[in-house]
Order: C-alpha cells, then structure tokens, then sequence
C-alpha cells in the first residue's frame, strides 16, 4: 500500500480496539517467567555447547599472539575460535567497529577469541587460560583535547569547502552582535550506556551452510543482511529468530559479536553454540551514546523573540564512524530569522559510538533546553512564555514546510496548568522544605516521527481467527499489543482472535525498532496487510470491497453476513502487504512534541537531588494503546533522569577504556530515584503520517526531560550546572553556606 | 571461576584448621562478594569452607550489657534486631543504607566486614592493580579515581574499604572475636582491624591466614542519638561517595566515623573533641594530611557538609 | 591424615589412593561420578580435614551430587561445585524465568526467594542450597493461574521487555513480608514502631531490582494494588 495523500476515513477511525487499554497480550508470558528470551532456547537446536568470549586487553593496536593451548586443554573444552583464527571479515553495512577476526585490535575489549566447552563454568574458566601477546599502538581518547582540532563533518556544498559543512540560514553572526540579549555558553554529555537488562545473546545453528540464530536484535532484516555479509553467506541462508528482547534502546539495532563469535563457534564446534556477553564486557564491546561538547549561542530582541540561534556540537568516534546528532531539533524547534548548525567529529579511539535511545536530540535537548531556561532568565521573561513567543508552524530553515501538527505551546501550557506552574517563584533559590531546596523546572520534547517502509502478512484461519505475521520486534515497547488491536480493528475480531508473531526473519520485513519509529510503521504495515485481506475476502464472496463492514467476527454486506470463520474456509486465506511513503515526509515536517515539568530537592548540605514530581505532555499523534505508549514515556523520563543525574561512563584517557564497566560502577537509576510519573497525551491523529495517524513515542519521553531536571535545580539553588551529569560535586560549591 | 572443593565445617577450630592446612582455601559465608570476585578471577581459591553451619547466628547480651554479634548473622538481622534498633541505630541505619534488600538477606557480619574494594581497577582484571596483583602497579592513581581514598592513601593504593556496617561499628568501638587454627582466640579492636595500604594494599585487615571470625562485640550503649548518614550517586543500591556514622550526645560530644574516605573506617578522636565547634572543626582535623586526586578532591568538601547536616540534625532533634 | 579416599570425598584424592587428580580426568566421568556420588552420601561432606590439593590450578571440575528442592519439587542433579544456583536453575533445571542481567549481584533480575527470603540467584552456588525451599516465578503461578502480584503487574504495566520482572516480581512479594516482618529500611523513619507499607518504602525496598525499561512508577502501582493497601505515605 502506498501512502502519498493524508489519510481519510478509515476502519482504524472506528477506534473499538485502537485507542484503547488492553493489557499486553504478552504480559501473562512475561509476569510468569515463560517468554523466552535468547539464551533460554532449550526447546531449539538440542546439543548446545557453551561459548564464552575473552575481551581485548588493550584498546588499540594488534593481537600479535594468542596462545590457546593451555585452555584447549582444559576439560570440557570442545573448540577455540580466536582473532587470528580468523580472517578480518567484512564489515556489515551498520557496523564501524571489527566484531571479529583479524589482528587488529580497534577499542577495549574487542572480541578476541571465543571459547566453546560443554559447561558455562569451564567455558569461563578456560578463556581465562588463554594467554594473549600484543603490541599496542598510541590511541586518542580524550576528546576536551581532540576538539579543538576535530574537523566539520556533513555534507559539504559543491566547491563551498569546508566552511560550508556549516548549516547557515540567514546572518548568524551579524544578528546575533546585533542581538539586545545574547547567551553564550558551553554544554557537555558524558559517554553514555545502553544498559538494557537482558545481555547480548545468541544461539547459533547450522544446517549444512544454512544459519539460524536466536538472538536478541531490534532489527531482524539489518541482522540477516549484516551477518550474511559478515559471514560471507547468501542471506537465504540465514534466519534471524528473535520473538522476546530484554531491552535495547538502540544497543541492538546492529550486529554485534555475540552472533558472529556464536556462528563461528557453532561452526568450529559442529554443534550449536550459544553465546551471551558478560556484563562487565557490554560497555566497552558494544556501543554507546558518545559524548558531546556543545556550544549554543541565542541572541534575541528586548521582547524575548529570538533573531540568531547556533547549536555547534563536537563529538568522536571510530574512523568512519558518525557524529552524535546534537544540534538536530534545533534546526526546528525555534523560530529566528538567523540560524546556524554546525557538527564536528574527533577520531577516538575509544569503542563505537552509535544510536541510544533518541540519538541526537536526547543530548541535543539536554543543552538547548538549559540554554533556554538561562535566557529566559536573562530576559526577565517566565521560561514557558519565551517558548511560546518563539514558537514556529513552519520548518524555521524551510519555511514553505509546515509542521503536519505542532501543538507544542498546547503541551506547555496543560503542563504547566497541571503542575502548578503559576506558583512558581520565578527567583531561584527562595523554597525550602526543611534541609531541602525545592525547585521546578521545565523544558520542550522533541523527536521527529520516522516513516519506514513495513511489510507484515495477515492469515485468517478456519476459525475465523487472525495470525499476524511480521519480522517486526517487540523490545519492550509493546509490539505484540498495537499489532493485535490493529488487525482486530480491521477485521473486526476481538482482541483475543488475534495471534500476533515476530522477530523472525521469514516473517515480511517490518521497520523494526528503533528511532521510536516501530509502531506508527509497523502498525501501519499490519493495517495494509489486513486491508489486502479484506479485499480478498470480498473477492472470494463476491462482495463489493467497498460497501463492507467487518464487525464482531463477520463480514456483512448489507443484508448479507458472513462469519470470517466462514469465509475462511477450510483453506484459510493470506494476505501480504506492506506500507511505502510517498513524499509527504518531504513536504510536511513531522514531528512529535512534549512539555516536560520537574520538582527536585536538591539537599542544602549535601548537594543530593531527589526528583518529586515529574509531569510529561505528549502531543504525538494517535496513541494506539495509552497504557503500553505510557510506560514507554514514562520509560524514557526514567532514563532522561539517569542522564540527567548520574550516567557517565567514565574514560581513562591512558588506557582508553570505560573504567565503570559494569551496573554497579555505571549507575542507572533504581526504585529510590523515580517518583510517581505523570504522562498526559494530546487528543491528537496527524492524517499526514500514516493511515494509523500515529507517530513515535518511544523516544519522546527522554527528550527534554533531562534539561527540566537541570532547570529544576537551578531554581531549587541557584547553581547552573552545564555538565552533565549533576553529580554533588558540581552543586555542592554553590550551595549555601555551613554555618 | 577455577574448579574448588568444597565442605562444610562443623566447628570453628576445624574450620581454621582447615583452612590453614591449605593455604588457597576460603572461608565462604554468604558468597556475595567472594562469589563475585572468583568469577572475575579475582579471588582463586581451590578449596570453600562453607562456614555458615557453625551456629554464629545468634545475637546475645554480654555480662557487660552490650551484644556479641555472630559472623554469620545476616545483615537484614542484625538490622532487625530490636536491641540494636533501640540501642544501636547507627548500626541498623549504616547496614539497611547498603547493598539491597536481597543482598543484605544473604551478606553475614563477617563477609560484610571483610569485603574487598569495589575500585573498578581492581575489578578489571586486564590493569594493573597493587592490591589484587602485588607488584603490577596501580590503575587508579592517575587513572579514574572518583569513588577511590582521599586519606591515608599510599603510593600503592588509593582503594576504599567499601562497607557501611562497619563504619558505625567503629563509631561504637566494636571488637572483632576470632580463633585461629590452632584453637587461640583473640579481640580485635574494629580500630586495628583493617589496615591502611601502605606498600602491601592486598593485606587489608590483621587477621592471620586462615583465622575464622567468630563474633562481632559491641560494648554497652553509648545512648545519644545515633546517626548515619550516607551521600552517593543515586537514591539507592549503590556506594558510599562518603558517609557519615555519629552517635551524639545531648552535650554536644559524641562519636564521628566517615565512611568511603580510606582504606578503613576512618575515625579521629581528637577530631572528635572538636564537636561542639560545629562541623569544620571537626572536618579539619578529620581530614589533615589527606591527599585527594583531582577527581575526589570534592569529597573534603562533601564530608564537612555532611558533618554538617548530621550535626544540624542532632541539633533540631 | 587419614585414609582420604573415604574421608575425603571432595578434597583431593590421595596419591596413595591410585587416583590422582589427573588420572581422575582421564578417566573422565565413570570417576566423576563415584566420587561425587561419595560426596552425595554425606550430607556434610568434609567431617575430616581436607588434604592441600595436589595441583590447585589444575582445571577439573569437582562435580557434587545434590539435590534442589525448587517450586515444591525435587530434583537431583549432579553439578560442577562452581555453578550458581542461577546457573543451576536456568541451565540444568530449564527454568528460565530467573533471568541473568548481570551475574554480580548488581541488577536484581536474578532474585529468587530461599525459605521465604529473597536472595540473588547468582551470588549464591547451587550446592550451599540443599534442603532449602526454593521459589521461582514459575513456583509463583503460571500464565493459567496467575499469583496477584503476577496479575497486578500485568493490570498496571509493570514491565516493558519483560526481562526483570520475574526477579522484580519475585521480589516485590517477598518485599510485602518484609514490611509484614516489620524489618526496617533506609527509609523507615521511626526505627521503633513497625514498618509501613508507603510508596517511599516500597521504593528503596525494591531498588535491589534495576528496570532499564524504566518501569518503576508502574511497578510500585502495581504492588499496591496486590497487597490490596492504600498508599499511606
Ligand atoms: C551490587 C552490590 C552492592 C553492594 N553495596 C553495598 C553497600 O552499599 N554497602 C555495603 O556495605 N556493602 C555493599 N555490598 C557488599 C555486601 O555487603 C557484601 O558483599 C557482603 O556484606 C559480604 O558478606 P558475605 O557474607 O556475603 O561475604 P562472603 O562473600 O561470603 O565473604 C567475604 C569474605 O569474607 C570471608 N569470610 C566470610 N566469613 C568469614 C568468617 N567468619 N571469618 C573469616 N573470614 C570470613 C570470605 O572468605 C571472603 O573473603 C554490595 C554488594 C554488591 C554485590
Ligand atoms: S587503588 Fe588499590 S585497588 Fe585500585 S588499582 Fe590501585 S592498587 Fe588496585
Ligand atoms: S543477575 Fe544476579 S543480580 Fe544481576
Ligand atoms: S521491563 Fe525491561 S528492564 Fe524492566
């Protein structure tokens, strides 16, 4: 199905299914510990062997020699696979870092030799006798020293050079000298960790040359293509199975050196091999959310209208590798005649950075959003009003672009309404609560809604049940629930007639998961797959597609009514279709929008912060389940607060490695941080962005939420901290004095 | 983790016999930090004592009026115990301020006492490290060294004793019991107990190889009100950046100990004299001589404040 | 010492007994198993001194017979001393609801409850449970018959990815006991009148369990709603 004219009438507007609350339809598997999840496949490829993989030691250089004799005579131990077993195989098309194979070693822990044995304990214990040689070669890892000499990246114009990677619009530099109020200032995120619970893993199996993995992967068809081409394979060959993911947030949309180290090791040991990555080996084998280094600069008139905006961001990265996105939503998200974005890009040698939840506008927000609230207060205007006062419609670089919807002030002032906001002190500092100081604070969300084509098949079975089909994943997000209610919308089955199944890559490609994408597109897939069906059904009884009604388990034309079971017939029917967009993403902007409102206590003494209260409100389109899309907000104020608080992984610029490699050196948030979270969504459904009328929301709930908290505790105490995270050593100077 | 024998002793003299027959055993209580560590490698020992059937679960009163704690009394127990609650709240506030609620179900007095330093050098078997590796050198000093020492540190090492428990024991001048392999029993001042790095970091405490803790002894009530108060990264579930033990009295005097600042509780008593004068006093005499890095230089700062908001506290209170 | 082949089931076989540690791996399993089945007749194995083992970083695995008492049902296994009580669980026992997140006791997903109590799964070793009554978040109910706390985290969306929440469920349960046994937090204020059950309790008692998914606020509803209380806090 081709969507490229805004959406009309159709069945999803009837909203009996769509729109509602049920509870996860994988909730009673995942409530009693009975989805199974990658390295739990008993039930799959009988005969697995325990793989167990040894980290690099070093960060840069090459393996010169690895000694594996000693381990392969350990007991149990059914094969070795190291590095130099290995040719360097090709990269797959998303990777930037080696997963595997070759001498060269590019960041710590890479992996370098993977260890196959009958048990998990002497796999373990035999990778710890593996003695490796290397020669290690000078690295660059602290990127404060490489920025002021890291080069502008992106598209340059054609003989424009270099100085035309910068994004210009307007006068820059002349508005903003000329500007009555200016703010210049510096803004820092740390390197930060995905995390997600469930540890990369994989259970690999051949069949002759054909591969099946169980694995936990965001995006199936990325993985069968990756590891196809990693592995030399004609992507028929391979099959990418992963129904139930514990958690990615971007960490597992690519291929990484589970499944490969997992496919060779079931190779080598002629059995299948599964494989997880230990903990302590994910933030320095995986990837991560690398660091920035922002300046902002706003100038604007004596009525708080800005007239110049820059956002400049320098982050690093692998050869090769790609900038964190910072300055994106700040193409967007205000008005100003004058604007200017620019990214520059260190080599560093430290491991691969790459997407985390909401790359480039989760960072990207955290400084823009303080940078905001610093204005406002140089400008005597209340935070919430200067937003308002800068709001645009339009795309602010292209102004013949209008947003498809963009309630943003909308999302501003029921928070705002919601939380109180009109009691607030606009002085900083001035609350108390006996040792505490209390603040609050706000800032705008922000994320562009993604299309991506998305393929499902639909069958109806003689029972007049529907199976959905699709490669798509559910990581948490809730998948299987949106995907149900869609085709029992469509079909007009209840819930509870729908099977959903995916993550697996024979299933129809699906968008996958991932830049808060997966549900408006994959849903949308589901809706063209169902409609197919529903033509089909009218063929075959010779009804007018047009005039049907599906409804409580039959079709009815007229006087006519036929139950699905019925129609099905003995045979059943199937139907395949997907979704594909023409150009109305070019015409129109589409983005998604949030409010974010914070109370901290921020102790007087001690410099702890406590968030109180925390408030979102979303305007993202149709929310197809307001529970599931909930706690995905909720989920991502969650880590919004982490980011905001204490994540940073921690770089030795000797040694070239994330210090604090684990969960209790890398501290995510935990019960104790996160209070009640309110989430309160927009009535909203843009025709312009699928026939769900959906956007994202995955994402949406992180971006802001962390400037909120810093603008929270400026106002709790006066202290302005530009570094993130606040930690109490960066407030502690400002607070008052020990009498 | 390397293969290990494994028994369960049935007295505490076998038990430190046993272990001092072979000198790569260990004792294992509730295994949540040996465990830990022999996954890593960290700790190697070929032989488990499992000592937790020797009966040292019990909390008992002493003929002086204050408590001998077994080695094996879980720390969710001992937080529990209505003796320690009413007499001993810093006790019970310094263990439910650590760990989480399933470790302290399984962490003992002893293993508590004795657990290693969470410096993520040491925890990383790939760099060097002094304590866990004589003679490999030191991955912290000039490395990241935020959570790490700022007094009492050496050359060698600038690790943390990362417990909480034993910070309020030392406030309250516990005693540690212990019999050796040949049947001696002695008292450790909780004091001398563990040691500063010095040029042997991987000596943490004056235990001989193989001597079993059998109790833990708190001498009768100070009375006062009892505090402690813990500063870290996030609400819960993680370490101290610094923490503060006090037992102060109505008079102003009292007892102060600081936790996740030296290689051991850290305790001066003629820092002590100085609490009346309020808590910068107190911090600078605590805190002479300290040699922060960079990175954990705030935490000089943190302690005072700290001091601070337990001194107000007992004040208002 | 004495004769170690009989009193020394787990130590090291004595040179004079024929069977050295490196013929005990060539001979392979036959030996593995008499000599952990010697071990399995001894409920406390080591009565007698163990003798120093003859080559400590010789990698064969001591292999212990036991037997688990988990979810109401017993079950014999035969186990490298080194694996976990998680690890014997997931792996040999095939229940899989407990989930590995981190193997160090820094995530939660792992909680299990022993007599009664939570503890980590992972930082525990299999054969220091025999005789305890184990209870995992297949032992809590199933997908047909849920336990409360199951259905109320289902109701209220305690989860997202689903991997913590066995260990989180599991722990939420033991959790209300907890405050029922009247054990103090770091967040109870009076140490001398019983614990509450209150939001703020219930938090920090449950911050042993990470939800990368940021499920918490969730969470924290959803065991209210099971222990059927109002918040108090
Ligand atoms: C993620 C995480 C967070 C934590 N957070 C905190 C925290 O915030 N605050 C805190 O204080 N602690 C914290 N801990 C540490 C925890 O409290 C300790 O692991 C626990 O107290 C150790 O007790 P155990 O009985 O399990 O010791 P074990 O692991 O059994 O033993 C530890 C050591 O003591 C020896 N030993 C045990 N018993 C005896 C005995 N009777 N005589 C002689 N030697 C003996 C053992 O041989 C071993 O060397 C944390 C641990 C983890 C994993
Ligand atoms: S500070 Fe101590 S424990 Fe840490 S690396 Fe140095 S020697 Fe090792
Ligand atoms: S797996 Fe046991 S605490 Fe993480
Ligand atoms: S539900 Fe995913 S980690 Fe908690």
């Amino acid at each position: 199905m081709k969507f490229d004219v805004p959406a009309t009438t159709n069945p999803i507007d009837q909203l009996k299914v769509v729109g509602k609350s049920p509870d996860r339809i994988d909730g009673k598997l995942k409530t009693t510990g009975t989805a199974p999840y990658a390295y739990e496949r008993h039930d799959v490829a009988p005969n697995q062997a325990y793989g167990y993989l040894l980290g690099s030691a070093i960060a840069k250089g090459t393996v010169t020699r690895i000694d594996v004799d000693k381990a392969k005579a350990a007991p149990g131990v059914v094969t070795i696979v190291s590095t130099l077993d290995v040719p360097k195989l090709p990269l797959g098309m998303r990777n930037i870092a080696q997963l595997f194979g070759g001498a060269e070693v590019m960041h710590y822990h890479q992996a370098i030799a993977l260890v196959v044995a009958e048990t998990f304990e002497q796999a373990r214990s035999a990778a710890s006798l593996i003695r490796v040689e290397y020669s290690r070669a000078p690295g660059k890892f602290d990127l404060a020293a490489e920025a002021p000499s890291a080069p502008l990246t992106g598209p340059a114009a054609p003989g424009g050079g270099d100085a035309s990677r910068i994004n210009r619009v307007g006068d820059f530099d002349g508005a903003f000298a000329a500007a009555a109020v200016k703010l210049d200032a510096q803004y820092t995120t740390p390197d930060q960790s995905h995390m997600m619970m469930e540890p990369h893993a994989s259970i690999a199996a051949w069949e002759g040359d054909k591969l099946t993995v169980w694995t936990s992967n965001q995006m199936i068809n990325w993985a069968k293509q990756d590891l196809a081409k990693t592995l030399g394979l004609p992507p028929e060959n391979v099959r990418i199975i992963s129904p139930y993911i514990g958690g990615g947030f971007g960490g597992k949309l690519f291929l990484r050196a589970d499944v490969v180290a997992a496919a060779l090791g079931a190779k080598a040991a002629k059995r299948p091999v599964k494989v997880a990555l230990p903990r302590p080996m994910i933030p320095n084998n995986t990837t991560h959310r690398p660091a920035t280094i922002q300046r902002i600069r706003i100038g604007a008139d004596a009525d708080g209208r800005i007239t110049a905006i820059a956002h400049e961001s320098t982050s690093g990265n692998l050869p090769q590798g790609r900038p964190e996105t910072a300055p994106s939503q700040t193409k967007l998200l205000y008005a100003g005649a004058n604007r200017l974005t620019a990214l520059r890009l260190a080599v560093l040698d430290l491991p691969e950075g790459n997407a985390m939840r909401a790359p480039g506008e989760a960072p990207g927000l955290m400084a823009l959003e303080i940078a905001m609230d610093e204005m406002a207060e140089k400008l005597g205007l209340d935070p919430i009003e200067f937003r308002v006062r800068n709001d645009t419609q339009v795309d602010p670089e292209k102004p013949e672009r209008p947003f498809s919807q963009r309630q943003l002030i909308e999302c501003l002032r029921q928070g705002a309404e919601r939380f109180g906001w009109s009691q607030r002190n606009p002085k900083p500092a001035q609350t108390r609560d006996g040792d505490w100081l209390v603040g609050i604070g706000v800032a705008a969300g922000f994320r562009n809604n993604v299309l991506m084509k998305s393929a499902a098949r639909v069958r109806l079975g003689k029972d007049g049940g529907v199976t959905v089909e699709t490669d798509m994943t559910d990581i948490g997000t809730g998948s299987y629930t949106i995907i149900a209610q869609t085709a029992a919308e469509v079909m007009g089955v209840p819930l509870e007639k729908v099977t959903v199944s995916l993550g697996d890559s024979s299933f129809p490609t699906s968008s996958g998961s991932g830049g808060q994408w997966g549900a408006n597109n994959s849903t949308a897939g589901v809706y063209a797959a169902c409609m197919k069906l529903r033509e089909m059904i009218a063929q075959k009884l010779g009804l007018d597609p047009a005039n049907l009604e599906f409804a409580d388990g039959a079709v009815r034309a007229g006087e006519r009514r036929v139950s699905l079971a019925e129609a099905a017939g003995e045979a059943g029917l199937s139907a395949e279709d997907g979704i594909e967009y023409g150009e109305l993403g070019k015409k129109y902007q589409q983005s998604t929008f949030a409010g974010h409102f914070v109370e901290v206590a921020v102790h007087s003494f001690t410099g702890e912060t406590r968030i109180r209260r925390m408030l979102a409100v979303c305007a993202a389109g149709r929310i197809l389940n307001p529970k599931t899309a909930r706690s995905q907000v909720i989920g991502a104020m969650t880590m919004g607060a982490g980011a905001a608080l204490t994540e940073e992984l921690a770089v030795d610029k000797r040694q070239g490695f994330f210090v604090n490699h684990d969960l209790a050196g890398y501290e995510v948030p935990v019960h104790a941080d996160i209070p009640h979270q309110e989430v309160i969504f927009l009535d909203e459904a843009d025709p312009i962005s699928s026939p769900m009328k959906a956007k994202g929301v995955g994402e949406l709930g992180i971006c802001g939420v962390g400037a909120a908290i810093a603008n929270a505790i400026h106002h709790a105490t006066g202290v302005r901290v530009r570094d993130y995270p606040i930690t109490v050593d960066k407030v502690l100077n400002g607070l008052p004095e020990l009498v | 983790m390397k293969p290990f024998t494994y028994e369960r002793a049935k007295s505490p003299a076998e038990a430190a016999a046993a272990a001092t027959r072979q000198p790569t055993a260990k004792f294992i209580a509730g295994g949540t930090n040996l465990l830990d560590l022999m996954k890593l490698q960290i700790e190697t020992p070929t032989h488990l004592i499992d000592v937790n059937g020797l009966g040292f679960d019990k909390i008992e009163t002493t003929p002086e009026g204050g408590l001998r704690i077994g080695a094996l009394v879980r720390n969710t127990a001992l937080a529990a115990d209505a003796r320690v609650r009413r007499d001993y709240a810093v006790l019970t506030r310094a263990i439910v301020a650590g760990a989480s609620g399933q470790l302290r179900n399984k962490a003992t007095t002893a293993g508590n006492l004795l657990q290693r330093t969470r410096c993520p050098y040491f925890y990383d078997t790939a760099q060097p490290c002094n304590k866990r590796q004589p003679g490999s050198g030191c991955g912290a000093i000039g490395g990241y060294s935020r959570q790490l020492a700022v007094i009492g540190v050496s050359d060698a090492c600038i690790a943390t004793y990362p417990g909480d428990m034993a910070v309020a024991m030392r406030v309250l001048d516990a005693t540690v019991e212990t019999v050796k392999a040949d049947g001696t029993k002695r008292s450790i001042p909780i004091a001398d107990f563990h040691r500063l790095p010095g040029t042997t970091p991987h000596v943490e405490t004056v235990l001989a190889p193989g001597e079993l803790i059998t109790a833990v002894v708190l001498p009768k009530p100070l009375g006062g009100k009892h505090y402690y108060r813990k500063v870290r990264d996030r609400a819960s579930y993680a370490f101290a950046l610094v923490s503060v033990a006090a037992v102060i009295q109505p008079d102003g005097t009292g007892h102060v100990a600081v936790g996740g600042i030296a290689h051991k509780p850290w305790r001066v008593e003629a820092a002590e004299k100085e609490l009346p004068k309020g808590a910068k006093a107190v911090a600078a005499k605590l805190l002479a001589g300290a040699k922060p890095t960079e990175d954990n230089a705030f935490k000089l700062k943190l302690v005072e404040r700290t001091l601070g908001a337990v001194l107000a506290a007992a004040k208002k209170a | 010492m004495e004769d170690p082949s009989s009193a020394n089931p787990l130590g090291e076989p004595a040179d004079e007994s024929g069977l050295s540690r490196r013929k005990f791996l060539v001979l392979g399993t036959a030996t593995a198993a008499a000599v952990a089945s010697s071990f399995a007749a001894r409920r406390l194995p080591a009565e007698t001194p163990v003798a120093p083992l003859a080559a400590p970083t010789t990698e064969t695995p001591w292999m212990a017979k036991l037997s688990l008492r988990v979810n109401g049902a017993t079950h014999a296994l035969e186990l490298d001393t080194r694996t976990t009580l998680l690890d014997a669980l997931r792996e040999h026992l095939r229940l899989t609801g407990s989930k590995k997140g981190c193997d160090h006791g820094q995530c939660g997903a792992c909680t299990v409850m022993v007599n009664g109590e939570r503890i980590n799964s992972c930082l525990t070793l299999a054969l220091m449970h025999q005789g305890d009554e184990i209870t995992t978040i297949e032992g809590l109910g199933t997908p047909q018959k849920m336990h409360p706390m199951q259905a109320a985290f289902v109701k209220c969306d305690g989860f997202q990815c689903g991997y913590c929440t066995p260990g989180q469920i599991c722990s939420a349960v033991a959790t209300l006991r907890e405050i029922k046994a009247g054990i103090p937090s770091h967040v109870t204020e009076d140490l001398s009148a019983p614990a509450k059950l209150t939001t703020l309790e219930l938090r920090e008692r449950m911050s042993g369990n990470i939800c990368r998914c940021g499920a918490y606020s969730n969470i924290v509803e959803a065991i209210t709603e099971a222990a059927g209380a109002k918040d108090q806090a």
